[in-house]
């Protein structure tokens, strides 16, 4: 039987289609692992929403969240949620398709949390 | 004071709402062009939040929740955690200069911006400075703002530009430009 990974995956984006379709590509590696997307403003324009993420960091019930972001303004109002939330939220600077792919793949293979850092780290992006 | 205050957001959500065209023809030229639209939403909301009651940090508080929430691009999250910095200056302080400190280390903090970077910044540094010798007046504002134009990028999309973001005004320096004329305005530059 399968352990279910205590990290969830968190995708932030400025675009709603963007968060869902790169939720859908992870998806397909990695069915039991926690992966939400908070992307888009609230009425679904483009930028990313502070309310909406924290809603999304909220949620989950896995004790640690790794986020993942496509811009530097989401980064910013993750950097704000993680200032004020309760829950422990990772923000993930690498690439962010490929990063949040390797990572969601390798935390549904029960990864050591090692081994998924060395893989992240080529794909850090400061 | 706490009128005052409300009166310095309404003021600058006026404005908003007034150069919203021009805010985001600013930004055309070096960002992503949705300044105008962006703030200006975001004023809507701005302007809702000041129905709740309450003191002056709430206030703040209040609006900085509405900014956050409402403006997708980075100005929503830099004018909130200006705000919020407020806020919470407020709570211990009346004085200004040192809330429109505590503001722009919060600005500085969030968006890992210096001074010459041509952002916000470069306008809420000089007006701190002003404000705390006394000399703050409305042509300092629009000095600090159109001092942006000489400056190049080194922040956001504009930095893309290198070079070629010189000779434009930065938007957010310019939208600061606003808050601060309706600080003066609204004679919320003193207690």
């Amino acid at each position: 039987m399968l352990i279910m990974p205590e990290i969830g995956i968190l995708l932030v984006s400025h675009v709603r289609e963007i968060g869902d379709g790169v939720l859908r590509l992870l998806k397909e590696v990695a069915g039991d692992v926690t992966i939400k997307a908070a992307a888009g403003t609230e009425d679904n324009g483009v930028g990313t929403s502070f309310d909406r993420i924290n809603e999304a960091v909220t949620s989950f019930e896995e004790p640690r969240i790794w986020a993942f972001y496509d811009l530097g303004s989401a980064k910013m109002n993750l950097d704000l949620v993680s200032e004020t939330t309760d829950k422990n939220l990772e923000i993930q600077n690498v690439s962010f398709v490929e990063g949040a792919y390797v990572a969601a793949a390798m935390l549904q293979a029960n990864a050591s949390e090692d081994s998924i850092h060395s893989e992240l780290k080529p794909l850090k992006i400061k | 004071m706490v009128d005052k205050i409300k009166k310095w957001l309404e003021l600058f959500a006026a404005q908003l709402h007034e150069q919203k065209t021009y805010l985001s023809e600013l930004d055309s030229a070096i960002g992503d062009g949705d300044h105008g639209n962006n703030m200006a939403r975001g004023a809507d909301f701005l302007l809702k939040s000041l129905d709740q009651s309450g003191d002056t940090s709430a206030v703040f508080k209040n609006a900085a929740m509405a900014l956050l929430s409402k403006v997708g691009g980075a100005s929503g999250p830099l004018y909130g955690s200006a705000l919020l910095a407020l806020s919470k200056k407020a709570g211990e302080t009346d004085d200004r200069s040192e809330w429109i400190a505590a503001g722009a280390e919060a600005i500085a903090h969030r968006g890992k911006s210096e001074a010459g970077d041509k952002t916000m910044l470069d306008v809420w540094l000089p007006v701190q400075k002003a404000l705390a010798d006394g000399s703050l007046t409305h042509e300092k504002i629009d000095a600090f703002v159109a001092e942006t134009k000489s400056l190049k990028a080194k922040k956001g999309r504009a930095s893309y530009l290198g070079d070629r973001s010189v000779g434009h005004i930065d938007p957010g320096a310019q939208s600061s430009g606003y808050l601060f004329h309706a600080f003066l305005e609204a004679g919320a530059d003193h207690a």
